[in-house]
């Protein structure tokens, strides 16, 4: 990809005043995929899946899932009930894409969430919103009772004999809760601990039946593909992570903000061209592309780099939430490293030693270190850390407080050593 | 103290609650949610109320509301000041607006006016990093992009009884949109 993606016009949110009313949005051609499906040609639940597995939507809660594959897990339908449970607990630090989607276009998540729950003969959709998010709570209910008015949720949707409710609910504050299993635990009505896997929601999710968790941005694709294809969808930016893309862009640029781009844009585009460049007209120092357990890029890291799953990989990161966090030259990585060891620490729901106890050691010796404290060998000390904590619990929290502070540390090691005071290890 | 309850039309909520749902237990958050609106906090007399309300253990209840940081175990300020210093605030000087507030209200992080008025707190990303710095009203409105003047005038708007608007996040991309929001 080369600049071709400036003339790209937004699908996902587009231009259109007014769109998040139902009105508007059946002017321009809302719920016409649902019409498609269920009564215009009639489809399969299992044509459904079939062509969003082609289409390949890669979950865009942070892991890349493809949303196809991952609703073929469900079980055939046995009569009981199965869940839809949709992920807007948004809380990885410089991720803040979902929110748009309540506020501007709530009907084609809920469009693409009847779609997917069709497609899976789900009984039940539930979505789940950070409690912070209460204003933006009430503007989804409201867009969700607009929809069962119009008839596209609830009993015979479309005079056919799929039945769906949709129900909206919110947490109380807890990152953790984004993990998909504490999110079923915390939608139970419980404290958000994660569940050991397997079994796997698929198999035993919301009270022991199938359920299948998806992103806010994952389903709001799904009309896109229905309604022009897997075909089409797949020649949309870049071929291992095709669609369009909401990328959050925050930190010291001079136009932060939310941009819906295809994929594979290329990263300095995004924070010279789209994004306005580095406030102040300063240098850009490093980039965190992709939410803060994301691996840091420096800036001479970036070149060439575009924002797509290998492109990311074979610079030394990922794709994540694609919640771009732009640090200028000013940026003390030290600083920033150890905000962000706090905010897992504070996090961590504290059910396995190396995640709980890790944490709390990584946030520890980086104050040590900020405060001019730490010795040489607390790097080493806080790398092996990171080596005990990986792939050892429940849940993905752990690698990701270990992730960063691997690769800050080895990608600003001098910034870090130069923090630490001289001592006999240093010279040794 | 006068016995808690809860009113006919909060508990005919309540009865809507759990209908969203296939058993009691789900409906745990949302009624914490409903008292802490109309009590101001879920200490444990309130827990007390909403574990007999919904006929659930008071150990679960306690666990849930201890579990969830949106929920004030203890009596707050009028006003809950949930300034966010996390990642992308903290480029953008998340912790100068919360010094300042220390600074203007003779409190610190953690800590309530002696008039009752505002209580400080620091808070981790509450998803509007790109307005950043930005601080939450008592699990309310989110106020964007911070200065010490808008932070001045907020506090000045609150304490004469005048919340704070609504504030769109604008997508700079959408021009049409924007045009027709001003
Ligand atoms: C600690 C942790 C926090 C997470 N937070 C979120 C979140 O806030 N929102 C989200 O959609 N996914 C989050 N995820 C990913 C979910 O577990 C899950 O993979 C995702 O919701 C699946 O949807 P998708 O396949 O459509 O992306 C988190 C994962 C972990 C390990
Ligand atoms: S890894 Fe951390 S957050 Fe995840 S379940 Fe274990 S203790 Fe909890
Ligand atoms: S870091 Fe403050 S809102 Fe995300």
């Amino acid at each position: 990809m080369a600049s071709d993606w400036k003339s790209y016009e937004p699908i996902l949110i587009p231009d259109i005043p007014g769109l998040e009313k139902i009105d508007v949005y059946e002017e321009n051609g809302g719920y016409e995929a649902l019409k498609k499906v269920l009564q215009k040609e009639k489809w399969s639940p299992k044509e459904v899946t079939k062509e969003v597995k082609a289409a390949n939507i890669r979950g865009r809660g942070g892991a890349g899932f493809n949303a196809g594959l991952k609703w073929s897990f469900m079980p055939e339908p046995d009569g009981g009930p199965r869940f839809l449970a949709c992920n807007g607990d948004e809380s990885e630090p410089g991720t803040f894409k979902d929110r748009k989607i309540f506020e501007y276009n709530p009907h084609l998540f809920i469009e693409g969430a009847v779609i997917a729950a069709y497609a899976m003969s789900i009984t039940t959709i539930y979505v789940y919103i950070r409690g912070e998010y209460i204003s933006w709570v009430d503007m989804f209910q409201k867009a969700v009772d607009d929809a069962y008015d119009k008839g596209y949720l609830g009993e015979n949707i479309l005079g056919t004999d799929y039945s769906v409710d949709l129900e909206v609910t919110y947490g109380a504050g807890a990152y953790i809760c984004g993990e998909e299993t504490a999110m079923l635990e915390s939608l139970e009505g419980k404290r958000g601990y994660p569940r050991v896997k397997p079994p796997f929601p698929a198999q035993k999710g919301l009270w022991g039946r199938p359920t299948t968790i998806n992103n806010i941005e994952t389903l709001s694709n799904v009309p896109l593909v229905i309604n022009r294809g897997a075909d089409w969808y797949t020649g949309v930016g870049a071929e291992d992570h095709p669609g369009p893309v909401l990328y959050g862009i925050s930190g010291h640029v001079n136009q932060p903000g939310v941009y819906e781009y295809p994929s594979g844009v290329p990263v300095m585009d995004l924070i010279n061209d789209v994004a306005g460049g580095i406030r102040g007209g300063k240098e850009l120092k490093a980039l965190i592309p992709g939410g803060s357990s994301t691996p840091v890029l420096r800036a001479d890291q970036l070149e060439g780099v575009t924002m797509n799953a290998e492109s990311l990989r074979e610079a030394g990161s990922m794709m994540g939430t694609a919640g771009m966090v732009v640090m200028d030259e000013d940026t003390d990585m030290v600083d920033v490293l150890w905000r962000i060891a706090h905010f897992y620490h504070h996090e961590s729901c504290g059910q396995c030693t190396p995640c709980r106890e890790g944490t709390g050691w990584l946030e520890k010796v980086l104050i040590k270190i900020k405060n001019g404290e730490g010795e040489i060998k607390d790097l080493d000390l806080l790398l092996d850390l990171t080596n005990q904590m990986e792939g050892r619990t429940i849940c993905a929290l752990a690698d990701a407080a270990a992730w960063p502070v691997r690769h800050t540390i080895n990608r600003f090691r001098d910034e870090f050593e130069a923090k630490c005071k001289k001592s006999v290890h240093a010279v040794a | 103290m006068a016995e808690l309850s809860f009113t006919k039309e909060e508990l005919e909520q309540i009865e809507k609650i759990k209908a969203k749902f296939p058993e009691v237990k789900p409906a745990t958050l949302p009624v914490l949610w409903v008292a802490q609106n109309k009590f101001g906090h879920v200490k444990p007399d309130v827990q007390k109320l909403v574990a007999e309300t919904l006929g659930l253990p008071e150990s679960h209840v306690h666990g849930v509301a201890t579990f969830y940081t949106q929920y004030y175990k203890e009596e707050m300020g009028k006003f809950v000041l949930d300034v966010c210093t996390c990642l992308s605030c903290q480029l953008c000087g998340g912790y100068d607006i919360l010094h300042h507030l220390e600074e203007k209200l003779g409190i610190n992080v953690g800590e309530t006016t002696d008039d009752g008025m505002f209580s400080l707190q620091e808070v981790e990303c509450l998803g509007a990093c790109g307005y950043a710095p930005m601080l939450q009203v008592t699990n309310g409105q989110y106020v964007n992009n911070l200065t010490k003047e808008k932070v001045d005038k907020l506090i000045e708007d609150l304490k004469s009884g005048k919340k704070p608007e609504f504030e769109s996040m604008k997508m700079p991309q959408l021009e049409k949109r924007n045009q027709a929001a001003s």
